[in-house]
């Protein structure tokens, strides 16, 4: 007999499913690549005044004198005990890395998405239902500017300007002012721990730094959200139903939400999960322009060194995320569309 | 099991040192009175320098937080600028040393010290300090051989106040050696404890939290973010230090980091750009302090493996066709000391580094390189590692360009900084190539023992002479003062000027950024912030 399982519960369990062969590739694969990465690590470490012994004694240490196979396996091993190894360049424990500096990097780009929503999706319907008027151009605009601006690039001249030259933003130092101290972690999140914490004015110092480097990344990632909204409202607004509907003399904004928007949400909700991958990755500049200590800066420091361990649980966790991040989008899809419930 | 003990260390609120009471909020004034805030690009990955893997921007935390049983004396530089002084060696935790009659051992009484623990330092710490410093292997022992300390059995403890090194060779190495970073005195007592059979050292206990007698203590440390350095009170190794807490602050970004120090949010901004510090310096809102890194240079090497630069004639062709004025110019910014246009080829005293005879002279070059099999020019690489982008990449260009006058095609050749030493001074295969050396021991000789012998790390020329290594062999534990020295010296800077495996281009500066009351900044050789002789006035 079997028991009866509720549809939702049907459909997260087959995406997760379906997610493990992907994880099983993506740890062989990173554990493959990380070793044709050229340079040798052992050397590398072994530090400017090494000899030989010393760089044979450490590349022990490391466990590279053994073949891939038993490091592959050893690997393994330390997967399913959760053990991600220790980051030899910044001496950590991988794991703790991630554990500290995912939230920050989320955080930042969480705000920031928000941020582009709340500007880019008004932005885009307004400029889908006048086309060709300012506001329209003024889309055109902003979306062209989001996309070529490079980021580093848009985050030191908010610096420059809103920090060296007006004075209004705070130091760009990382996430608090240098006289707070970080709150007891709890979610990562600075401005959910401070607020945990009840340290107002440390919620207050952690929202000030986080402006600069959550419009930078906004200005960023409003283009392609800004864009795929007009599009997809414009299509929408061209189909057989928005006419019916406006024949039947529907009000303008029944038509307009009701109807345009409710369907022209889904391409929109598929790129947001586009971009929020990329804005995770673009976020690296950004860290370094605003000394962020999240995990993009974390990844290149440790690409830049060989550092197999941290470049490896970076992958890993990131591809967890991506994982959590469609599965994520897919529950919202069969909120969002009735087409897909009735499937099941 | 392990797991969850990452994820417990994830939710302290720091890791490793930072479990001492630290108030939420520093009272505002008393940080604005009492704390230095000091900036710099690069990341300390360990708190304990023998840990393998442990970086270069690590080395400040021995400096900071351990003492060594010597250390160097300060001198006023001409321009008025501080700079340690290598020729004068001073107590740290110790109290006097004494040569025996016969040369052979080193007897040091030890200061009434004590670690931050309150325990206090003994001859039995001093001995387990530098048995681990000669045993871990990796850098640390590299550099303690450098002066002739090897083994265990040369260390001795004769009572809880003293202690002997006996010398394996006599060598004028020995003490100064004492003097710089690696040789700091853990608290034994304390690191024992935390020692396991499989780790006797303690390196897991020690890279996160120190367990030292120095200046200061670490207050926290947030990896990749900032390390918090509070003032230990009872230091007994030299003059209470101003500042009761420090902040190093890890700020990647270059420009930010400029734009801090302009803003005066911080105090100090640490190993600048050249180019920064020429402008900054132009500005007048902010100190700048700058002087030329001791016994380190930046050199265009020859490789003898490559054909063409075996011929002498050919290496000195080149070292014509540098243009070594836009170089200083435009990859310097002029922050250094200029190394070419010396006067002869027989140099007239022992200092080192000291101007190569050569000059920018493309007729010259030409002439020569006509006089070889290699009249009509060839082409070559030339590499530089990419992680010194900031002086090598204008630095290649500008060679490129005078080269090709003389018919020498150079094709750049960029390499990722964790393969630079294993192409550069492992394998020792790139024909023509940037490198920057310096020594930390402040003698001609030691330069030239890494640099010039066959087979050592930094002769990455792979010039081989049995003259120059007999020199060096010689010269490496003289005494400065031996008759025979100054003679062999000048024959091997005479050598270095003939055949020139390595062409200096010039010896770079480093520069500090700093807010207009700070004072008391020390040049060092090992290029960290000494933030201990710091002192500062707020307007």
């Amino acid at each position: 007999m079997a028991i009866a399982i509720p549809p939702k519960a049907r459909l997260i369990g087959r995406r997760l499913l379906q997610a493990a062969p992907a994880i099983a590739g993506i740890v062989i694969i990173t554990f493959l690549l990380t070793r044709a990465l050229p340079g040798d690590p052992a050397v590398y470490f072994a530090g400017p005044a090494a000899d030989e012994a010393s760089i044979a004694e450490i590349r022990k240490q490391l466990g590279l004198d053994r073949s891939l196979p038993v490091q592959f396996l050893a690997y393994l091993g330390d997967l399913a005990t959760g053990n991600l190894g220790t980051s030899i360049s910044t001496g950590q424990p991988v794991l703790t890395e991630l554990i500290t500096r995912l939230p920050a990097s989320l955080e930042l780009t969480l705000i920031a998405l928000l941020l582009s929503i709340a500007v880019a999706v008004p932005l885009g319907v307004l400029a889908a239902t006048r086309p060709d008027s300012w506001i329209d151009h003024l889309c055109r605009f902003v979306v062209t500017a989001g996309v070529s601006l490079p980021t580093f690039f848009t985050g030191l001249a908010l610096v420059y300007l809103f920090y060296y030259l007006l004075g209004w933003a705070p130091p760009p130092m990382g996430r608090l002012d240098i006289l707070y101290l970080p709150p007891d972690p709890v979610t990562g999140f600075y401005l959910i721990d401070t607020v945990i914490a009840g340290d107002l004015q440390a919620t207050l110092s952690a929202l000030q730094h986080l402006i600069l480097p959550a419009v930078t990344l906004a200005l960023f990632t409003l283009a392609p959200i800004a864009r795929m909204t007009r599009a997809a409202m414009l299509q929408v607004l061209a189909s057989d139903f928005i006419r019916t509907a406006r024949a039947a003399g529907l009000s303008r904004r029944k038509v307009l939400f009701g109807y345009a928007f409710r369907n022209a949400v889904l391409p929109v909700i598929t790129t947001l999960g586009m971009v929020f991958s990329f804005a995770l990755g673009a976020n690296v500049l950004v860290e370094k322009v605003f000394a962020w200590p999240g995990i993009g800066s974390y990844a290149i420091e440790a690409l830049v060194v060989s550092d197999y361990a941290a470049v490896q649980g970076f992958v890993l966790a990131m591809a967890l995320l991506f994982v959590a991040l469609n599965l994520t989008i897919d529950i919202i899809y069969t909120l969002v569309d009735p087409r897909l419930r009735l499937e099941d | 099991m392990k797991r969850r003990d990452f994820l417990k260390a994830g939710t302290a609120t720091a890791i490793g040192a930072g479990m001492l009471p630290f108030l939420k909020v520093l009272p505002a004034s008393a940080a604005v009175a009492d704390t230095l805030v000091v900036v710099t690009g690069t990341t300390i990955n360990s708190l304990d320098l023998h840990r393998t893997g442990t970086n270069r921007p690590s080395y400040q935390v021995s400096v900071n937080c351990y003492d060594r049983l010597l250390t160097f004396g300060t001198k006023t530089m001409p321009d008025g600028t501080l700079s340690y002084d290598y020729s004068k060696l001073e107590g740290e935790l110790a109290e006097s040393w004494e040569i025996a009659p016969d040369g052979n051992s080193v007897t040091f009484k030890l200061k009434d010290a004590t670690f931050w623990d309150g325990s206090p330092v003994t001859a039995e710490d001093v001995k387990w300090s530098l048995d681990r410093a000669v045993t871990v292997g990796g850098f640390p022992t590299v550099q303690m051989k450098a002066g002739s300390l090897e083994k265990p059995e040369q260390f001795e403890v004769i009572d809880a106040k003293t202690f002997k090194i006996n010398f394996l060779r006599q060598s004028k190495l020995t003490l100064p050696d004492l003097a710089v970073p690696v040789p700091f005195i853990i608290n034994s007592k304390l690191a024992k404890k935390n020692a396991t059979e499989k780790d006797p050292w303690a390196m897991e206990y020690l890279h996160r939290t120190p367990a030292g007698s120095g200046a200061y203590k670490v207050e926290r440390w947030d990896s990749g973010q900032q390390l918090v350095y509070s003032r230990n009170d009872a230091w007994k190794g030299g003059p209470l230090p101003a500042a009761k807490r420090i902040i190093v602050r890890e700020i990647p970004s270059q420009s930010t980091r400029r734009a801090l120090i302009e803003r005066g949010d911080v105090h100090l901004s640490h190993d600048i750009p050249a180019k920064d510090a020429k402008e900054l310096a132009a500005m007048k809102s902010v100190k700048v302090v700058g002087a030329p890194i001791e016994n380190c240079l930046h050199v265009l090497c020859t490789n003898f493996n490559f054909e063409p630069f075996k011929d002498k004639k050919v290496r000195q062709a080149v070292a014509y066709a540098v243009p070594y004025a836009e170089i200083f110019q435009n990859a310097a910014y002029e922050r250094g000391a200029q190394m070419w246009g010396g006067k002869s080829f027989e140099p007239s005293d022992i200092s080192w580094p000291q101007p190569f005879p050569y000059t920018t002279d493309y007729d010259k070059a030409k002439e020569l390189l006509s006089q070889t099999a290699f009249k009509d020019g060839f082409e070559v690489p030339l590499s530089f590692d990419l992680g010194t982008a900031e002086w090598g990449e204008p630095t290649a260009l500008l060679i490129q360009e005078g080269l090709a006058k003389i018919g020498i095609k150079a094709s750049i050749d960029k390499i990722p900084g964790a393969n630079w030493r294993t192409v550069a001074l492992v394998e020792k295969k790139l024909p023509l190539h940037l490198d920057n050396f310096g020594g930390w021991l402040n003698t001609p000789d030691y330069y030239f023992f890494w640099a010039y012998v066959k087979g050592n790390l930094f002769n990455s020329s792979n010039y081989d002479d049995a003259e120059m290594m007999q020199l060096v062999n010689e010269t490496l534990h003289m005494p400065m003062d031996n008759p025979d020295y100054a003679p062999k010296i000048k024959r091997m800077i005479a050598k270095a000027f003939e055949e020139v495996p390595r062409i200096p281009l010039y010896q770079p500066n480093l520069d500090v950024a700093m807010r207009p009351g700070v004072e008391g900044y020390e040049a060092w050789f090992h290029r960290m912030p000494d933030v201990r002789t710091l002192t500062f006035k707020t307007a």
